[in-house]
């Protein structure tokens, strides 16, 4: 058989992990992968799309949302009038139908990614009792990649293992835990808080030092420990860290140290924006922002990467395996409230909420996220994240490629915040300007290069087929926001704003390394305490549909 | 689709003809034990170790009976004519319904809900005849809970309300919520209270330390008046005892515990969601273990039953957004419960077509609803001969799942466990039976994906 070629012809394409800022460049693809241009001149695609005058880039990578899963599932259950407001997906002879709201379903999440140019995105947060569940989602999540972190960072037996200062104990569960779930990654979320939520009436720690009861170990040992034994796992892709007291004024130190505690390891700190608050003792009064010394400290420390968890005005859902967090955000809003303990592992709290631009928190949030962008020097390591749903949804990613894009659109919206934006963050003073490529960077290339995937974010030979071709337009999220054409594995999905064909797309997931002489120990623990049994947890590979194992990172 | 999850053979001492599947699944009530060995010889089983008398009967009394696989008006047909038969009845439907589903794996949940997005048909789950009041309870103040893991090492205080785990959970008490040894309660019994509230000593009464009876249909009334104790509110003791049966001494010492225990439970079921007050109680539960948040940890958790009603719920949910009850007229998921919920769509005699999957709406819904199902064609897809499969235009007997069939259930605490087979079927996998169908209803309706 005749290879199938298809060619993007005359495009202006913008490829920063290959230094192409801009440049007119052929694009050649043929099975679903980016390819040398033919040798032989009479070779003739069997289908060219003529890019000229159109903007090309890499298909966009969100590294951190919330899909699918138990929690996700749940704040859709908990939301009927949140999804009878928002837009209807019609079913057509290709989609299926769907509802969006702050939480859409599983068919609208696909379409509205790839819609939108986003081939490829990352549920943040699995409990490994969960995982099964988020495969099943995940196999009606058409149209993109995905892949999943999973919930550690108040797991038993991480805890006993570092209680006991057991490092290769540790290592060699966090091997088999993603093993077994069929994960990409490790996620800390409000490390040691959430198993103090568990056994005492609100619950939690306050700073790194505080000792979890039961254990007697440290959200700073946790966070350690963790990092280390990804790291020597070779993990691709660094710890994934929510850091403890999120939300709360003051919250800066925590995260600073917890920076500091990533000393000599790779680290990442997800929706950096809701860790950056000055003040304290819950008072509005004093909430400010502290975003300049936490990027100087990201800026001259290279192992450190982020993404945003940037805030847009209006109604959302807040969910969190974060469950403190779950009961102080209901206790704010008011609104109904879910709360779920995950026996051994994790938990998890989901409320709604509204962020008002006339509210002081709220616009400082909104302005604090921004400032992450514009003062993080190196656009590798700053990601673009709304931590959907809970700043936002992922469609404002092309609302807020304007919003650093155009610094006098950014004026104009702060001018409508609450009037002490301006004092109490230093947005108002920030002209810096992102250009093409750093959106590119901060929107594909930056993630792939921080989640190790050797084959996405960049348009080089090898590269999997995900591009997205843009026409340009002087509002930068007119032009993102509604993609010329969406090629996803080769195959052009969407054209014109409408979507042409269906696919299901790849789960990825890592196979490490561990030592198997220490599954015995694992299961004589999990036997114990566990509601289920033994040979019921781990996800076998048929729940996997088209499994791409993620290789390990040479560092 | 994910490929079923294949049958464990082991122990290579024991007689050839024996087979052993270690850690099969359950799938008779919610509790979806998955810890059960089940001994097969000659396709049969003959043992259910693990299981209770409800799992026994379930697995040891299962045959296969013979029937045909598929009947069309009655008369046995070939499963390709009952397929084609099926599509048509759906597509040619102005107002198609699909019911049931509770007692299916999610993988064939999943082509259901397919079929009535492409057929623009309702899709609704036995939810909306059992705990479907709960399910609307929590859409309106959320719900504090937890998996059944954590009653095991936690939970020091259990409160049954209108639930009789005795009889319709048998292994309730001695797996998850009474008698295990937890990390935090290393004496298992001896370290809970556990409470029963309902209006007849039931019997699960037996296991209980305190037994609370209520009079019939005051759960509104008993859960208002721990609402109003929790946050220090003064109580009338002859209202009290009027409206609720009970003395506000019993009251007061029962609010006093569920302060002074660390980690409590109430588990609540149909005697709560489906008598007077409905959704009304479940909010007033919901309402209550929320409020004593604010002095110790509490949670609650619907007792539910057919073994995997709540896979349902997330399967409806992950695809149209909304858990049951759910109409595609419009080409896009709307939720309405009282309009698209079954008992509504027939007994309102606006369905005109329709498929059931393992469940019997012609021998418990009300008579309207039943005369006008008995008047519509429809499909009955079940494991075995029932009322409602004798007046189906077309009837498919299927392999029962857990047993001839794999796939993934979920716990009532929303855990999924896979499946593994046991027995060989000559029938059909519900999942293949709808899998067949919606090839056809795409083909008609012009689906091209
Ligand atoms: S308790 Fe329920 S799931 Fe467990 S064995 Fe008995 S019937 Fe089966
Ligand atoms: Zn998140």
């Amino acid at each position: 058989m005749p290879i199938e070629y298809t060619k993007i012809s005359g495009g202006t394409l913008y490829d920063p992990a290959n230094g192409i800022d801009g440049q007119v460049r052929d694009l050649w693809i043929a099975d679903g992968k980016i390819v040398e241009a033919p040798t032989d001149p009479t070779v003739r695609p069997n289908r060219t799309i003529d890019a000229s005058g159109l903007v090309v880039m890499p298909g966009g990578i969100d590294m951190h949302c919330h899909i699918a899963g138990p929690k996700v599932n749940v704040a859709r259950k908990m939301r009927p009038e949140d999804k009878r407001k928002g837009e209807q997906i019609h079913r057509t002879n290709i989609t299926h139908s769907g509802t969006m709201g702050s939480v859409p379903s599983t068919f609208a999440t696909g379409y509205k990614y790839i819609g939108m140019g986003y081939t490829t995105a990352f549920d943040a947060a699995i409990p490994p009792l969960g995982a099964r569940h988020a495969h099943e989602e995940f196999e009606d999540t058409p149209c993109i990649d995905k892949g999943f972190y999973v919930l550690m960072g108040n797991n038993h037996y991480v805890m006993q293992s570092l209680q006991r200062n057991e490092p290769a104990r540790l290592k060699a569960f966090i091997g088999w835990l993603l093993a077994s779930t069929k994960g990409f990654g490790a996620k800390l979320v409000n490390p040691g808080g959430v198993e103090v939520w568990k056994s005492h009436q609100a619950g939690n720690v306050d700073d790194l030092h505080q000792k979890v009861d039961h254990f007697g170990i440290t959200p700073l040992q946790i966070i350690q420990g963790v990092a280390q034994a990804v790291d020597e796992l070779q993990l691709p892709h660094s710890v994934h860290i929510h850091c403890n007291n999120l939300g709360m004024p003051g919250n800066w130190t925590t995260t600073l140290e917890t920076m500091k505690a990533l000393e000599g390891h790779r680290g990442h700190i997800t929706h950096a924006q809701f860790h950056s608050y000055g003040g304290g003792d819950a008072d509005e009064n004093t909430f400010n922002s502290k975003v300049a010394p936490l990027a100087d400290y990201v800026n001259s420390h290279p192992n450190l990467t982020i993404d945003v968890g940037q805030v847009l005005f209006g109604e959302t859902t807040s969910m969190t395996g974060d469950g403190p967090l779950g009961y102080y955000l209901s206790k704010v809003y008011g609104g109904k409230w879910f709360s779920g303990d995950t026996e051994m592992e994790s938990g998890c709290g989901i409320t709604p909420i509204k962020y008002k631009n006339k509210s002081l928190v709220h616009a400082l949030q909104w302005a604090i996220g921004l400032e992450w962008y514009l003062l993080v020097e190196d656009p590798w390591r700053v990601v673009m994240s709304t931590d959907h749903p809970n700043g936002g949804s992922f469609l404002a990613y092309p609302q807020i490629i304007r919003l650093l894009m155009d610094r006098t659109y950014r004026q104009d919206i702060l001018k409508e915040c609450h009037p002490l934006v301006r004092e109490r963050s230093q947005l108002a003073d920030l002209n810096r300007e992102y250009t093409l490529n750093e959106i590119a960077i901060i929107t594909r290339a930056g993630p792939a290069r921080i989640l190790n995937l050797k084959n996405k974010g960049h348009l080089g030979v090898g590269a999997d087929a995900d591009v997205t071709i843009y026409t340009p337009h002087e509002n930068k999220e007119t032009m993102f926001e509604l993609p010329r054409t969406v090629i996803k594995s080769g195959r052009i999905l969407v054209d014109q704003g409408e979507i042409r064909e269906v696919l299901t797309g790849k789960t990825m997931h890592v196979t490490p390394d561990y030592d198997q002489e220490m599954e015995q120990g694992i299961q004589d623990w999990f036997e114990k305490y566990y509601s289920i049994r033994w040979r019921n947890y781990p996800v076998d590979l048929s729940y996997v549909h088209q499994s791409e194992v993620v290789p390990m990172a040479r560092f | 689709m994910s490929a079923q999850a294949t049958a464990a053979v082991a122990d290579p001492k024991a007689d050839e003809s024996l087979k052993v599947i270690q850690d099969a699944t359950c799938t008779f009530c919610g509790c979806v034990c998955d810890d059960i060995d089940l001994t097969v010889k000659d396709n049969h089983i003959v043992e259910a170790k693990r299981a209770c008398v409800l799992g026994k009967a379930w697995f040891l009394n299962h045959k296969t009976e013979d029937r045909p696989s598929c009947l069309v008006d009655g008369q046995p047909a070939p499963l390709e004519a009952g397929y084609d038969r099926a599509a048509q009845i759906l597509v040619n439907g102005k107002y198609p319904i699909i019911y049931g589903l509770s007692d299916s794996p999610c993988e064939a949940q999943r082509v259901a809900v397919s079929i009535a997005d492409w057929v623009n048909g309702t899709i609704d789950t036995t939810t909306s005849v059992c705990h479907g009041p709960s399910g609307m309870a929590f859409q309106g103040v959320g719900e504090v809970t937890c998996s059944l893991g954590e009653v095991i090492n936690r939970g020091d205080m259990i409160i049954f309300w209108g639930s009789n785990p005795a009889e319709s959970h048998p292994r309730h008490f001695t797996k998850y919520s009474l008698m295990p040894k937890g990390m935090f309660l290393p004496n298992g019994r001896k370290d809970r209270t556990c409470v029963l509230v309902d209006v007849r000593k039931t019997k699960s009464a037996k296991a209980a330390d305190i037994f609370v009876q209520i009079k019939p249909r005051a759960d509104f009334e008993g859960l208002w008046t721990l609402r109003a104790l929790a946050k220090g509110v003064d109580l009338d003791p002859v209202i009290v005892k009027r409206d609720t049966g009970v003395e506000l001494s019993l009251w007061q010492d029962l609010m006093a515990r569920m302060k002074a225990c660390k980690f409590g439970v109430i588990f609540f079921g149909m005697g709560l969601t489906m008598t007077r007050g409905k959704h009304a109680n479940s909010e007033a539960l919901l309402a209550l273990t929320r409020d004593m948040n604010a002095f110790t940890r509490f949670v609650a958790k619907p007792n539910r039953g057919h073994g995997n009603v709540t896979g349902a719920d997330n399967v409806v949910s992950w695809r149209t957004g909304y858990p049951f009850g759910v109409n595609h007229s419009r080409g896009y998921p709307r939720f309405n419960p009282g309009e698209y919920t079954t008992s509504d769509t027939l007994a309102n005699g606006e369905a005109d077509s329709g498929m059931t999957i393992a469940c019997d709406p012609m021998a418990n819904f009300s008579e309207p609803a039943r005369r006008h199902l008995a008047s519509i064609p429809y499909i009955a897809l079940d494991t075995k001969e029932t009322p409602t499969t004798r007046a189906a235009a077309v009837a498919f007997t299927v392999a029962t799942y857990g047993i001839h069939t794999g796939g993934t259930v979920y716990r009532m605490d929303d855990v999924p466990i896979p499946l593994r087979p046991s027995c060989e079927s000559p029938n059909p996998s519900d999942f293949e039976v709808l899998s067949q169908i919606e090839r056809r209803v795409k083909k008609l309706v012009g689906i091209t994906s």
